[in-house]
């Protein structure tokens, strides 16, 4: 640049602060992922170590394959999550319509109680439940109907609902907040009644959202640990309470190998997500 | 507003009762029981005396030394940690908004797609690099650098480092959307006004992107200061925080009342918090 | 007027990337002046603005501002000021507030700030609003206030980027008349950027043409409406005909051209033009007459056929057919001085200019027409 040379320092800022986010940038990404990469490249280690990589061998997958407890637990994982999303996606699809569509008295304080699971602390939650069932619920279905119960997969599943919920209905409702209403005023304009209009051209649109909002749910169902660790009992454990215990334990390239499919699973259903997302 | 239809007003009542009715009981009712729970003796072996017996001392427990020191540590960290979350999340949030338009989703996702992962996974990814016999030892010791492994693990440190490890993207998210909403023009006509960087950014970026900031705050503070999977598997028992304890109380100590007083407390801790929360931003457009 | 140089660009030239926004312009903007950068989008007239506000910095060439060379020289530090497009009022302060950023960020003490606020909102006529925030005014005082944000700092130079484009037309047309006059008031140089001809030349005292990069043309409005330097000018200053035909001899006054249609008219002469050239001639609708004086020398003489008469409220514009089919527009005040009606639909007329009312070009390609 042919350019008289004055006032540097300013010019120096500016292009020191460039870089400086650069690099602050770089800097954030290497220490998100690299923990991560190392994580997947010895899981592929063929000695029981994830000090040094001495070799490659897949043989810490193979023995994912055939260990029960894991499977059982994957299996738990999965019943869970597929059922509390249906359960949270249909009530919480409800909701959001029903929240933004119709005023009625009550109206804000329910909004508030279903942002509260978001922003409590998740184990006071998990804690909350526990003494629910065993103070509360099973003493008065026992009163009831002389049933003995006790923590299971069903109060798992109980508690999963229930933080789901609004997670759903918060990813709806901000989907109809940006909802173009002529659209159905077209559509009744045209002849449509309510139930058909809803049907063709309302939920078609919200779809996307309705879908994104069970991805969420299916997301934290799968992964969540406070609050099922208060609401399993003694029963079979879900996924992530299955690696709590071999985490808690140590660390050995089986854990590597397991937390690899895992970090695989979440990026497929990423992936999944955005390719659904591209095509509205 | 949205809600334009003047329907019939039972409508929505209808469509809301399901999940008002879940929400109640299996949400709204646990709580009220852990609060009624911090009141009530304690049972012989765990649990509860039956019949009831009201009590306030295990909320004058909680003043003891050793509990407030507890609280007040996890508070310390819960600051550290989003402290150093939001000075470097913020300038990751500016450099993804200068960036072109394209480039900016992908920036985004690859910031997002550790928060859409197993939380305990990434935990352990952390603590398989700082453990004795993991990676960054490995890696010393392998080239000379050291002859013991160093003990990364199981202190405060590491504690806060997995926290942040595990809530960055918590705090990058809405602080983004406030940054990118900013209309950078703005910038310029600070300085044609005669604002330096420092001055422009202070009086007119910081300021309009202050939601976000709050935002971030709220998001991360909340979840740190009750967290306990990271000081758990981080800390191993040697770092105690206000999760750990209570999970310690209905756990192994089996003292409920006194894990629900705790509970209640760390609500109180975090109330300010909530309420900010529903303040900011109107129904529906909240920053999750 | 001290008869200065206020702004001069020497040879700016400013590349993006792979696209040359300025190629070595240079401009001379006197002290006083009220100077607009014309052209369409992507002309470079806003890039220049920004060079010399100093958001960018040239790739080559100088900014000088009162003479003194700006270098790299930051925004912040140069004496001029700017009204943006989108007047860039910072949403979370008052209009007050707004106005007196300027003045804080110069340390001026605060028990004057008060002063020169109001003074300044009294200059653009909006005074008792210094309370509101920006979304709470409508376009027109939002103009305002930017304007009195940027003039409360007495810059030398006020430079303003199409500050009128987002307001209704009626409005527009009184900013611009109130633009004007302030400037004359408060004698401060205006750089003004707009892709409105009709604007510019209703406002300012010299324009600079500028398109692709490069300044085609610099002048009064008058000079630039009567004696366009080049096709491109003459196209988007005003309307204009556009007649092409051939060169069919020179003399050293004049040049014949042949129309297709075995026409012949006078132009004035042009340097290197040679026998055979295509060339297009530019003649403005006004300039052309019906039924010209026969009498008078100097005047080209056309039959055409009319084909359309379009009613302009104050004009009608006439359009016709020349015998090669080309169209040509003629306008002329509805009432008043017309001798006899307009004509009708299909009846074949005379008409005629005055050579000297008509430019000619020579005809190149399109990029190179430009440059012409």
């Amino acid at each position: 640049m042919r350019n008289s040379a004055r006032a540097p320092s300013t010019g120096l800022a500016l292009r020191l602060g460039k870089a400086g986010l650069a690099v602050n940038a770089l800097g954030i990404f290497a220490f998100l992922y690299v923990p991560i990469l190392i994580l997947i490249v010895f899981s592929f280690n063929d000695t029981r170590t994830v000090a040094r990589m001495t070799g490659l061998s897949l043989q810490w997958y193979e023995k994912l394959f055939v260990n029960r407890d894991l499977l059982a637990a994957a299996r738990n994982s999965l019943i869970i999550a597929l059922t509390s999303t249906l359960v949270a996606t249909v009530m919480g699809t409800l909701t959001a319509l029903g929240m933004d569509r119709f005023h009625f008295r009550l109206r804000k304080t329910f909004d508030t109680v279903l942002y509260l699971p978001i922003v409590i602390p998740e184990i006071v939650m998990g804690i909350s439940l526990l003494l629910f069932f065993n103070l509360a619920f099973f003493p008065v279905i026992q009163l009831i109907s002389g049933a003995s119960l006790s923590l299971g997969l069903w109060t798992i599943l109980i508690g999963h609902i229930a933080f789901n919920i609004p997670f759903v209905y918060v990813i709806v409702r901000a989907r109809l907040v940006g909802f173009d209403r002529t659209l159905e005023e077209a559509a009744r304009d045209l002849g449509a009644d309510e139930w058909r209009t809803f049907w063709r051209v309302t939920f078609p649109l919200l779809l996307p959202g309705i879908l994104g909002g069970a991805l969420m749910a299916f997301t934290l169902s799968l992964d969540d640990f406070l609050v099922t660790v208060f609401t399993a009992g003694t029963a079979s454990p879900t996924m992530p309470l299955y690696i709590y215990s071999l985490v808690r334990r140590g660390v050995t390239p089986e854990i590597n190998a397991l937390s690899t499919v895992l970090l695989l699973a979440s990026m497929g259903l990423i992936v999944l997500s955005l390719a659904a997302q591209r095509r509205e | 507003m949205t809600g334009g239809s003047e329907n019939r007003s039972r409508r929505g009542p209808l469509l809301v009762l399901p999940a008002a009715a879940y929400l109640v009981v299996f949400f709204v009712l646990p709580l009220v029981l852990v609060l009624v729970i911090s009141f009530v003796e304690r049972g012989r072996a765990g649990g509860v005396r039956t019949p009831l017996v009201p009590t306030i001392a295990y909320y004058i427990r909680l003043f003891d030394p050793l509990y407030i020191g507890i609280f007040l540590k996890s508070v310390r960290i819960a600051l550290l940690v989003t402290g150093v979350c939001v000075l470097t999340g913020y300038p990751l949030g500016v450099f993804i908004g200068r960036a072109p338009a394209r480039v900016r989703s992908s920036l985004m996702m690859l910031v997002m797609i550790p928060f859409w992962t197993n939380f305990l996974v990434r935990t352990y990814a952390m603590k398989q690099l700082l453990a004795a016999e993991g990676g960054v030892n490995g890696l010393l010791l392998g080239i000379g650098l050291i002859q013991e492994p160093l003990s990364l693990i199981f202190n405060e440190f590491s504690v806060v480092l997995g926290l942040v490890y595990g809530y960055l993207p918590f705090a990058v998210l809405p602080m983004y959307a406030s940054i990118e909403k900013f209309d950078l023009s703005l910038m310029e006509a600070a300085s044609d006004l005669g604002a330096n960087l420092r001055r422009a950014f202070l009086r007119i970026m910081l300021p309009l992107t202050l939601p976000g900031v709050v935002a971030a705050v709220v998001l991360v503070f909340v979840p740190v200061v009750g967290a306990f999977i990271t000081p758990d598997i981080m800390g191993g028992g040697k770092v105690e925080m206000i999760g750990t304890l209570i999970n310690r109380q209905f756990g192994v100590a089996r003292n409920w009342p006194f894990g629900s007083a705790m509970s209640l407390a760390l609500m109180l801790m975090v109330v300010v918090g909530v309420i900010y929360y529903f303040r900011t931003a109107d129904e529906g457009a909240r920053p999750l | 007027m001290s008869g200065g140089i206020a702004v001069e660009l020497r040879g700016a030239t400013k590349v993006f990337g792979e696209v040359t926004a300025l190629k070595a312009v240079s401009l001379e903007i006197r002290d006083g002046e009220f100077f607009s950068l014309l052209g369409p989008s992507g002309c470079g007239k806003t890039t220049s603005l920004r060079l010399i506000a100093g958001f960018e910095l040239p790739t080559e060439g100088e900014v000088l501002i009162g003479g003194q060379p700006m270098g790299v020289t930051p925004a912040f530090q140069r004496p001029v000021n700017t009204v943006f497009q989108n007047y860039a009022l910072f949403p979370h302060l008052t209009v007050f507030e707004n106005v007196a950023f300027g003045l804080q960020m110069r340390h001026v003490p605060k028990s004057e700030i008060g002063k020169h606020v109001s003074d300044a909102l009294d200059m653009v006529r909006l005074p008792g609003l210094e309370k509101r925030r920006p979304k709470q005014l409508s376009g027109g005082q939002q103009q305002r206030v930017a304007l009195a944000r940027a003039l409360v700092n007495r810059p030398k130079v006020l430079l303003l980027d199409e500050p009128l484009g987002a307001l209704d037309l009626k409005l527009r047309k009184a900013m611009q008349l109130e633009l004007k006059s302030l400037q004359d008031r408060v004698g401060i140089t205006f750089i003004y950027v707009t892709h409105d001809q009709e604007e510019a030349l209703t406002m300012s005292d010299r324009i600079a043409v500028m398109n692709y990069g490069l300044v085609l043309q610099v002048g009064t409005p008058h000079e630039i409406y009567e004696r366009p330097a080049s096709r491109f000018v003459a196209d988007f200053i005003g309307e204009t005909n556009l007649i092409a035909g051939e060169v069919a001899s020179l003399t050293t006054e004049a040049i014949e051209v042949k129309l297709p249609g075995g026409d012949r008219i006078k132009a004035p002469l042009i340097p290197r033009a040679v026998v055979g050239q295509a060339v297009t001639l530019a003649v403005r609708p006004e300039r052309v007459r019906l039924e010209p004086d026969l009498s008078v020398a100097g005047f080209n003489r056309l039959e055409a056929e009319v084909f359309e008469v379009v009613f302009n409220g104050a004009t009608t514009s006439i359009l016709l057919h020349l015998p090669d089919g080309q169209v040509l527009i003629v306008r002329q005040p509805t009432v008043g001085t017309m001798r006899t009606a307009p004509p009708e639909k299909g009846q074949r007329v005379r008409l005629g200019w005055p050579v000297e009312a008509s430019s000619l070009f020579m005809e190149k390609s399109e990029a190179q027409a430009v440059l012409a």
